[in-house]
């Protein structure tokens, strides 16, 4: 009885999410994945016939020409993908240090942190990153300050570059790196620091050792929450990197947007989404073959 | 203690340490404490909770700073010295086992960052393994063992350095009754093959007792007393450890008539055979143990004290009975009588008058000269 109950419970609760998810998530995804074999229209839309070059073009055969070689979106997947780790590396090494130090801080400095760090959300994506093209062009904040202080002679140009791109992704998706950092840090055993410490390993030795694998679960998190929004970021080097630092996302965006090419742009997501989840299952493997006992 | 004395292994002197308490204020954790642990001692820090043991094991294995005084470790002073180059190592209460790391890795620890090769870290760590009887158990997790297993693995953890000293904080605690009692004998065995020191901290006084060559009472930051398990049992110096050790019932009062047979007398008036000694007008607290009380024979001698109670009931122990009276001035008192003199207990009925009698000078007197 007690077993049908909680079936019947269990039934209750999750109906309503996975009708949601049915319909608009996996509805427009097998769209996506049906369109990115069809043939562009002539005019955007798509004609119903089977075409898998959508595929081909992203390695660099444009309709199956193959003297037509030109691997320009291939360039753009692994820059992207570069990037994207990139961001994950910057993240956490500027978040693990943060996080150290916020868990060290007495209960209401560290509520008050915590605060701060999402602070940023409430503020629109797009007005803050605005805010870092006038801080990053030539004429703008960073620059003229540094040039006040007599430290550089001439205006540094770094807006519109891949500099540019990264600063405002991480600066963009730190919370999303500190977040589960900070969780997995806090729950540190601290008696399991002073165990190694009263065994001889010396501090370096101590975060090798004990603090590193004992939050690897957080760094995962964050490097898997940090990957995936940086891979198909738009609006960064819509804005950071202008027409130089293009990236799948703005690639995605054209073809829905402008160039009209749906079954191109579907292809793109598809393969966008199969290099994440390659990645992702292949970080996690790693990470629980080292066996995390928690 | 007198005559060339052997180099303490640790040595405590005038230790203080104070802390900010929560509720504002200032805690005195350690009040101008001094001590010292010889070589191959098994010596326990025996004390009420919040009496600073933790603290001075803390300040020992250089988790915590002291205020003021110092602390030696092979007659070296060790103070700003960190823990991990101290040459002590301790077992933690909740065991502090790496959770990522197998048996074998958690034992091996201290001798891998020490940068032992990996053959001779394998042989030592076996070794220790057996020692502690967990042979085969290397690439088990942490979390697969039971309460026992792991602490047996802190143990063998700790003792694979050889420190000088081997800390632990009351890491039984957590054991069932059976265990722990099987453990108290292990670790007393395993320190005397080891022949390391061991500081152990418990506010267990029976667990003390059992296990211990030397044991320090604090109370409220201060030493109340150091000696063996039988001086502290028969001898306590003070009242704290008179109460806090053992069983018995104790009598706070002054000494009257010095002449052969000094008496003590109550607040309440109860007065109370004493042994020799004291001087009269003397505070004095007298500590009858339920083994020092039998039914008193007819016409008890001079040597004997005698008290007057009602016996309210009997609480069969297994080995012992134990009776449980009350005194004129309403106090309860236990008796355990050797069972040859169980007889005339078995004969009183609870409810009814029984007369106790003991040997004036069995029962430990603390006299607190004025």
């Amino acid at each position: 009885m007690a077993v049908k109950r909680d079936s019947r419970r269990l039934f209750a609760l999750l109906t309503p999410g996975t009708v949601f998810l049915g319909i608009f998530f996996l509805g427009p995804l097998a769209v996506m994945v049906v369109f990115s074999f069809l043939e562009p229209g002539l005019y955007g839309g798509v004609e119903w016939n089977f075409y898998h070059w959508n595929y081909g073009r992203i390695l660099g055969w444009a309709d199956g020409e193959w003297e037509d070689f030109d691997p320009v979106y291939a360039e753009i997947f692994f820059r992207s993908v570069r990037l994207a780790l990139t961001n994950v590396a910057i993240t956490l090494l500027i978040c693990y240090p943060a996080a150290l130090w916020v868990s060290g801080l007495s209960a209401r400095w560290r509520t008050f942190v915590v605060f701060i760090v999402t602070l940023p959300f409430f503020v629109s994506l797009v007005v803050r990153l605005f805010c870092w093209v006038l801080i990053l062009r030539p004429s703008g904040f960073l620059s003229s300050t540094l040039l006040g202080l007599g430290l550089i002679s001439e205006p540094i140009d770094i807006i519109y570059t891949e500099t540019a791109v990264l600063i405002g992704m991480a600066y963009i998706l730190l919370p999303f790196m500190f977040l589960p950092l900070y969780a997995s840090i806090e729950k540190l055993d601290h008696s399991l620091v002073e165990a190694s410490y009263d065994l001889g390993a010396n501090p370096y030795q101590t975060f090798l050792r004990v603090i590193l694998p004992s939050t690897l679960p957080g760094i995962a998190a964050g490097s898997v929450l940090v990957f995936i929004p940086s891979l198909g970021n738009f609006i960064v080097p819509d804005l950071l990197g202008g027409a130089k630092v293009l990236m799948i996302g703005n690639l995605v965006e054209q073809q829905f947007l402008s160039a009209r090419n749906w079954p191109f742009g579907s292809a793109l997501s598809v393969m966008i989404m199969l290099v994440m989840f390659l990645l992702i299952v292949i970080y996690l493997r790693r990470i629980g073959r080292s066996e995390i006992v928690r | 203690m007198t005559g060339a004395a052997p180099e303490p292994i640790a040595e405590v002197r005038e230790a203080v340490k104070r802390f900010p308490a929560p509720e504002g204020g200032v805690v005195t954790a350690l009040d101008n404490i001094s001590l010292e642990v010889q070589q191959g001692q098994f010596a326990t820090l025996l004390g009420p909770s919040g009496c600073g043991k933790t603290t001075l094991l803390r300040t020992i294995s250089g988790f915590e700073d002291l205020d003021s005084g110092e602390v030696r470790i092979g007659g070296i002073p060790v103070t700003g010295v960190p823990p991990y180059r101290r040459p002590v190592n301790t077992v933690f209460q909740n065991y502090a086992l790496f959770p990522h790391l197998p048996v074998s890795g958690n034992v091996g620890y201290g001798l891998e960052v020490a940068g032992v090769q990996r053959s001779e870290r394998d042989r030592r760590v076996g070794e220790a393994l057996e020692r502690v009887g967990l042979s085969g158990f290397h690439r088990r997790k942490p979390a697969q063992l039971s309460g026992g297993q792991q602490q047996r693995v802190a143990l063998a953890r700790a003792i694979i350095n050889q420190p000088k000293l081997l800390l632990l904080d009351e890491p039984l605690s957590a054991l069932d009754r059976n265990l722990r009692q099987s453990m108290q004998l292990e670790l007393k065995s395993l320190q005397h093959d080891l022949g390391i020191c061991f500081l152990f901290v418990t506010h267990d006084q029976e667990e003390a007792l059992t296990m211990s060559d030397q044991v320090i009472v604090l109370n409220q930051g201060k030493i109340e007393q150091v000696g063996p398990p039988e001086v502290l049992y028969h001898r306590p110096a003070t009242r704290f450890v008179a109460e806090f050790i053992g069983d018995g019932a104790l009598f706070h009062g002054k000494i009257q008539n010095t002449d052969a047979d000094p008496v003590l007398v109550t607040e309440d008036g109860l007065r109370i055979a004493v042994g020799t000694g004291p001087g009269v007008g003397d505070s004095a607290t007298l500590i009858i143990r339920p083994e020092h009380l039998s039914i008193a024979p007819e016409d008890p001698d001079d040597s004997m004290g005698v008290l007057d109670a009602v016996l309210e009931q009997m609480v069969f122990k297994g080995a012992t009975r134990q009776y449980v009276c009350r005194l004129a001035n309403g106090a309860a008192i236990s008796a355990t009588p050797p069972e040859a003199s169980e007889e005339a207990f078995i004969r009183v009925r609870p409810g009814e008058p029984v007369r106790l009698a003991y040997r004036r000078s069995k029962p430990h007197l603390i006299v607190e000269t004025n």
